[in-house]
């Protein structure tokens, strides 16, 4: 029978850590069965901006049934403005968890690269938390302001980058594999498109197992609305076509999977 | 009370359905929706062969609703059969099996192997805005509609619904051409083509630069043009455009719809066939509608 629905999560914290970057705690059942790399639809409480924003998982605290989530606000007359301005007890409107999250079991006592770039950095720390193995974190920023930094350092070996070069290796995260001539057996990642582009590309040369999590423009979130496809390798078992849902069928890939 | 209607000779349980291509097939849905609950799921469109569809982005969020340009993406006819009739079939809901196209005879040939198909109706696609061939191209021209309509009816077994566009200056005009083509019900309106420009990177949103607009923005042309049309032909309407409450569904059968289709709300509210369902219900009791047929069309 037909169990899930619209869920009214209840703020409990919400702080800015960096510029349009912002922190929030929210109690919600979908701390139960939420796994690193899974995302939440979240809805905005004004009617004239009805689609969710699909917003990534960035901690899970299962015991007291909170999510955290970190997200970058947009711009003015945005759904993540509004969200910015959320306080402690406001309602927030959730579905989810939604995807289907990375495989934790394929890193087990491997040496790993676990990946972020910008927006992309918070997933990558509950599965840093959650994973059991030799963690290499390579965490990449436009600038200064590295956000998570501390959290991560607590859950690996940190590598960061930074694009105008104030902190770590100058340039972006494959930068500061080459500079540190770092190795891995598995990849684990998150990022803008050009980043995971060069990942997959990197992986594939070196013949290393790699999984992507990708974005595209939604609007259902749960693979109806076939809004958010990428192109993948082999003929989809649902699209029948080389089409994969990045809602549903990701937004974790195998590299070999996807055509990035 | 009795919430039954009659859609060109069948018995649905309920007044409603789901717009095409906003409910797959059902199967994403049945965490949210008990579609035995549902009047008659109406399928994406599938055509003959598989349909790769846009490039992306394919949707954008517009004031008070979205844009999509997803083109018609589908499996193709056969694996719809093989795998989403069955799946249909376990539960107790009509099947509408939406139809898309490139060619008259794309329509046929989907049209034909649907005959022998343990499906109940047939809704045409000659309104989708978002497709270079075919489609909306059929769904301009009264003349290209009526021919279209007598096309498929030659090989279709089961009802047909003729999916019309509101992107016409008169839209009457073509629901009378399909009705004089032989269709057995007209479904209305489909999207509205519209555009949205990123002005930071001076670009389209959508890849394919123009999409169709759905949503509560465009219910009030939606109710406008189903009470048109019930003016215009006898045949029965499915009306669809921007329902996302029980009071938007009850406003289109009061303007005339025979049954009414729930599209975009079901992205963001993917319980809301639900609670559209019970609303009707509630709102019958209300004001002691024996039959939900008494309601069609009572505001004149």
């Amino acid at each position: 029978m037909p169990d899930k629905k619209k869920e009214t999560a209840i703020v409990v914290s919400q702080e800015q850590i960096a510029t349009d970057i912002f922190s929030m705690w929210i109690r919600t059942e979908a701390a139960e069965t939420a796994r690193p790399g899974q995302f939440i639809s979240m809805y905005t409480n004004d009617g004239s901006k009805l689609l969710p924003r699909p917003i990534s998982i960035c901690e899970i605290d299962k015991e007291n049934g909170m999510l955290r989530v970190v997200y970058r606000v947009t711009g003015e007359n945005t759904g993540t403005k509004q969200f910015s301005k959320m306080k402690a007890g406001d309602t927030l409107p959730i579905i989810g968890p939604l995807g289907n999250g990375f495989p934790l079991e394929k890193a087990e006592g491997k040496k790993a690269f676990l990946m972020g770039g910008g927006i992309g950095v918070p997933p990558i720390l509950e599965l840093a938390k959650q994973l059991n193995c030799e963690k290499q974190i390579i965490i990449g920023y436009r600038d200064a302001e590295t956000f998570l930094r501390k959290e991560f350092e607590e859950n690996g070996t940190v590598y960061i980058s930074t694009e105008d070069g104030s902190v770590g290796t100058k340039g972006n995260v494959m930068d500061a594999i080459r500079e540190n001539a770092l190795t891995a057996d598995i990849i684990m990642a998150c990022g803008p498109t050009p980043m995971l582009r060069a990942i997959k590309n990197f992986a594939e040369e070196h013949g290393i197992e790699c999984y992507v999590s990708m974005e595209e423009r939604m609007a259902c979130g749960i693979g109806a609305c076939l809004g958010c496809v990428c192109k993948s390798t082999e003929k989809d078992h649902h699209t029948n076509v080389h089409n994969k849902r990045c809602c549903k069928d990701g937004p974790v890939f195998l590299s070999t999977e996807v055509e990035i | 009370m009795n919430m039954k209607v009659n859609i060109a000779g069948v018995e649905w349980n309920n007044p409603v359905t789901v717009a095409s291509g906003t409910f797959g097939s059902g199967a994403e849905f049945v965490d949210y929706v008990d579609l035995n609950r549902l009047g008659a799921v109406t399928t994406k469109g599938v055509a003959n062969v598989p349909w790769p569809g846009n490039a992306t982005p394919r949707v954008a969020e517009t004031f008070g609703g979205m844009m999509n340009a997803v083109g018609l993406q589908n499996p193709g006819i056969d694996l719809f059969c093989e795998r989403d009739i069955p799946f249909l079939k376990q539960y107790d809901t009509k099947i509408i099996v939406n139809v898309c196209g490139r060619s008259t005879e794309d329509y046929c040939e989907v049209v034909e192997r649907l005959a022998n198909e343990d499906v109940d109706m047939l809704e045409i696609n000659i309104s989708c805005p978002n497709v270079k061939e075919g489609g909306i191209a059929f769904g301009q021209n009264p003349k290209a509609a009526e021919e279209i309509t007598k096309a498929v009816k030659k090989y279709a077994k089961q009802p047909v619904i003729m999916k019309l566009s509101p992107n016409v200056t008169d839209i009457t005009e073509m629901a009378k051409a399909v009705e004089a083509g032989g269709a057995d019900a007209v479904s209305l309106i489909n999207t509205l083509t519209g555009m949205k420009i990123d002005i930071n990177r001076r670009q389209f949103v959508l890849a394919n630069k123009t999409g169709g607009v759905s949503g509560p923005a465009i219910h009030p042309i939606a109710v406008r043009m189903v009470y048109q049309v019930a003016n215009a032909i006898k045949l029965p309407i499915i009306g669809m455009g921007g329902i996302a409450t029980a009071e938007d569904a009850i406003e289109m059968i009061l303007a005339g719809a025979s049954a009414v289709s729930v599209g975009t709300a079901n992205f963001y509210n993917p319980t809301v066939t639900m609670e559209i369902v019970d609303g009707i219900e509630a709102y019958m009791k209300k004001y002691s509608f024996e039959n939900v047929a008494d309601m069609v069309g009572l505001v004149k």
